[in-house]
């Protein structure tokens, strides 16, 4: 009987967490519908840039999938920092940096075609795993909180690219900051013609499975995760923590860099970035909505772009601005972060379960 | 007789699915000490939290002198006179007695706390009872009893005339257990209601007036004491006839497999935690080790597992001096570990039953094919743990917090023994569950023992010390105050002078237990 009853649980569980998620992005939605009909002279008009507007043309169908590319690998880079319990919020520095690394080598490394890029992305890769590795080594040295130092190392990322491209890079024709040219060598052509979807795309779902393969398949992934659920039970184990700390921000922070550099080597024919990528809380919400999960990153990753091409839609044809989709993404967020939320539902569906055995 | 409090057809789902309490009825009558009586997981605890408000019930109703009640926080059960004990004490250990006493009720005068008034009524109401305190001693400095003692005192002095007493004898010496039934005797005879949780049976009859019995969620029934004999409760409690005898054979201790020689452990602020301690655990026999809580059998588990780290002395294990080595390391030699603390140690809750197996082999050579995991040798594997354990779970991807107390201790124990274990340290191995799993873990240790194992037992439980072990050594004040060679032949009674450090042998008798 109390096999069956455990049994029950479960599925109650996994129906609850599917309810949960359609209810957060219907509450969600349905805020976005009152506000834009209290802001819009022609709120239909607006709704429907909203949600059909992403996918009326094949040129916009490339957009989500332009825009979800950065987003995934930083859901990546934020879900397995995560899933071992580092907090670590340096992703979009490690972007910042691993884009710099990459345009740099476009500058000064004659490369042959087509090893040219990889080197690039690679080198990214590493500069980009180096630095969340920072606040890892403090952590494990000095005891500093990883959320804190990461969060102040994107200004220094930030800061010390645009120094370097600035001082030894800047094309002093161009108009505003910008580098000079890269070398052709180095750019990821185009993969779909009419969109800006580059081969950076098939690189992206190699690192997909790569991290799945690692987090659920591998040694490494399986210390990672128990770490993450419990790091006294790992060290109980004799799993070493450290290493796991260590490894886990290493690698989020490599994802993060290679995604700096596929954008880079897609986008541009020369390194333009001016601000801070607004990314900071991107891989945190990918990666919430993903569940920690390299296989779910990318549909999370979709989603928020679907929501953002529709938003951009909106704002460009319509009377309702670009913002409101903050307004949307903070109440997905919300909904889905609280544990609370709906919590008496699932107490009914947990109570009918258990009392239908009597 | 007037009836206090009165429980209706309580309901209790916890969120993990749980049926805690089911049509539960129970009633309480003014003036006396009443047993909560049941196995462990039987739902008493929740029973009583939902009466002190901690927990709210699914359905059901209470009343309180025939009025209904709802309470939604302890505040609002404390107000009604109602006061609990807990099992884990809810003391600050920093702050003085005085001070525990009065928290969340302090005298002021003006905006600041009148200590003095909170010492002369901390006085007063220990004087009232009759019990032997002193208000400014710091609680961090008080022993067990005492500790238990200001808990009592604190719900007494928040007007509790209804006092739940949640397996309050668990932690105590049979000296304290004695010490506290007289202070409850004189709470009843001032009017007090007592509600005293507990699976013991001799203290049950014992001390109350009356017993309800609990099991699996639901009550079988309320009793007078005298006309219930302890068979009678045992069964009620267990459905069935319960087999007390663990059919364990002699001992045949071999050669020493862990020598400890002078050991000693200081912390920080100075303290010895554990001095110059020596002795060792022969292969294929159950040393047992007893002390009251506190005397340093924490801190022997702890430097023996690696999870600490000795100030002097040497530890050998297999002739391998263990000095600087990291978990990892110790458990390669051939030691297991069941810790006090299965939930902060022994699992990782959310993770599934089979990666809670999986912690300690998985990166052995026969679940890996390059640094990739077999995942199906590995479900093959632990599908039969499963089985061979009796962990009762739908399947081994059922997160381990899906499972009750013992069915975690099973997964823990089937983990820490599926290694042919050298060593085992088992840190009160049974602690907080049912009957059934401890038989079965008893049974497991014995087995391993007579394969050739060394076994280290610390446990709080007298009886399952003494059932156990073929020696036993007394823990008090960080040092080993005695050894006996055979632990069949002690009584409880005994032991309890050696624990509380009113009796201990001589250096040679406790020399002994190094055996060489």
């Amino acid at each position: 009987m109390t096999k069956l009853l455990k049994m029950k649980t479960n599925s109650v569980d996994s129906r609850f967490e599917a309810i949960r998620f359609i209810v957060a992005i219907g509450v969600a939605l349905l805020v976005a519908l009152i506000l834009i009909f209290m802001v819009s002279k022609e709120p239909f008009q607006a709704l429907q840039y909203l949600f059909l507007g992403p996918i009326s043309k094949f040129r916009k169908i490339g957009n989500i999938i332009e825009t979800a590319i950065p987003l995934t690998y930083l859901g990546l880079s934020v879900s397995i920092m995560f899933a071992a319990n580092q907090f670590n919020m340096g992703s979009s520095g490690a972007l910042f940096l691993g884009g710099t690394t990459a345009a740099i080598i476009g500058l000064v490394l004659p490369l042959p075609f087509g090893i040219h890029p990889l080197v690039a992305i690679l080198a990214a890769g590493v500069m980009g795993g180096l630095w969340t590795s920072i606040p890892a080594f403090l952590k494990l040295k000095f005891g500093a909180s990883e959320l804190v130092s990461s969060l102040m190392l994107n200004f220094v990322a930030f800061n010390i690219c645009i120094f370097i491209i600035m001082n030894y890079f800047r094309d002093l024709n161009a108009g505003t900051l910008a580098s000079t040219k890269f070398f052709e060598t180095v750019l990821l052509s185009n993969l779909v013609p009419g969109t800006r979807i580059s081969y950076g795309l098939i690189i992206l779902v190699i690192m997909v499975i790569l991290s799945w393969l690692f987090m659920s398949k591998t040694k490494w992934g399986y210390a990672l995760r128990m770490t993450g659920l419990n790091v006294n039970f790992a060290k109980f184990s004799g799993i070493s923590t450290a290493a796991v700390i260590l490894y886990s921000q290493f690698l989020g922070g490599f994802l993060a860099g290679m995604g700096g550099a596929s954008e880079m080597l897609s986008l541009y024919d020369r390194f333009k970035w001016q601000m801070m990528p607004s990314y900071a809380f991107d891989g945190v919400i990918v990666s919430v909505l993903g569940k920690q999960k390299p296989q779910y990153v990318p549909i999370a990753a979709l989603l928020l772009a679907y929501i953002r091409v529709g938003a951009d839609t909106m704002s460009i044809n319509g009377d309702v601005s670009f913002e409101m989709i903050s307004i949307i993404q903070g109440f997905i967020i919300i909904l889905i972060a609280a544990n609370a939320f709906l919590k008496k539902y699932r107490q009914k569906m947990v109570v009918k379960e258990a009392t239908e055995n009597d | 007789m007037e009836e206090i409090i009165r429980m209706e057809n309580i309901l209790k789902v916890y969120p993990n699915g749980i049926v805690a309490n089911r049509n539960v009825n129970f009633s309480i009558v003014k003036g006396e000490i009443h047993a909560l009586v049941g196995e462990n997981g039987a739902g008493k605890s929740t029973l009583m939290k939902i009466l002190f408000g901690i927990e709210q019930v699914t359905e059901g109703k209470i009343f309180l002198n025939n009025q209904e009640v709802v309470f939604n926080n302890p505040q609002e059960a404390i107000k009604h006179g109602i006061g609990m004990v807990h099992q884990h004490f809810m003391l600050v250990p920093s702050l003085t007695i005085a001070e525990n006493i009065v928290l969340g009720d302090e005298p002021k005068s003006g905006i600041m706390m009148d200590i003095n008034k909170a010492i002369k009524d901390t006085k007063e109401i220990a004087e009232r009872y009759h019990f032997d305190i002193d208000p400014k001693m710091k609680v961090e400095d008080c022993s067990v009893g005492t500790k238990q003692k200001i808990e009592i005192l604190k719900a007494l002095f928040h007007g509790a005339q209804v006092l739940i007493l949640d397996e309050p004898t668990a932690v105590l010496t049979p000296q304290e257990t004695e010490e506290l039934f007289k202070e409850l005797q004189l709470l009843k005879e001032k009017g007090h209601t007592i509600v005293f949780i507990s699976h013991k049976l001799n203290e049950v009859k014992e001390i109350s007036n009356r017993i309800t019995i609990m099991r699996a969620a639901k009550d079988v029934g309320t009793y007078q004491t005298e006309k219930v004999s302890k068979e009678d409760i045992s069964n009620l409690m267990v459905g069935k006839e319960v087999l007390w005898d663990l059919n364990k054979s002699k001992a045949q201790p071999k050669e020493t497999t862990v020598k400890v020689r002078n050991i000693s452990l200081i912390n920080e602020h100075q303290r010895e935690l554990l001095s110059d301690v020596s002795f060792s655990i022969r292969k294929g026999e159950i040393l047992g080790v007893v002390g009251v809580e506190g005397n340093g059998q924490r801190e022997l588990v702890d430097v023996l597992t690696g999870l600490n780290e000795i100030s002097l002395g040497k530890i050998e294990i297999e002739n391998v001096d263990i000095k600087g080595f990291s978990i990892r390391k110790i458990r390669d030699l051939g030691l297991s570990h069941i810790p006090e603390d299965r939930m902060k140690l022994g699992i990782a809750e959310r993770a599934s039953i089979e990666d809670n197996l999986l912690s300690i082999y998985y990166d052995k050579k026969d679940f890996l094919k390059g640094p990739f995991l077999k995942a199906k040798q590995i479900n093959e594997w632990s599908k039969a743990k499963v089985k061979e354990y009796l962990v009762k779970t739908g399947s081994e991807k059922t997160p381990v917090k899906m499972l009750s107390g013992g069915n975690i201790q099973k997964v823990v124990v089937a983990r820490e023994f599926s290694n042919s274990p050298k060593v085992i340290i088992a840190d009160q191995p049974t602690r907080g569950i049912d009957v059934g799993a401890a038989q079965f873990i008893h049974k497991k240790l014995i087995q391993l023992r007579d394969e050739g194992a060394a076994v280290l037992l610390v446990s709080a439980d007298l009886t399952e010390v003494m059932d156990l072990s073929d020696s036993l050594i007394v823990f008090y004040n960080g040092k080993i105050t005695a050894y006996f060679e055979d632990a069949s032949k002690l009584n409880e009674h005994e032991l309890g002078l050696y624990m509380l450090g009113i009796k201990h042998q001589s250096d040679e008798e406790v020399r002994r237990c190094m055996y060489d």
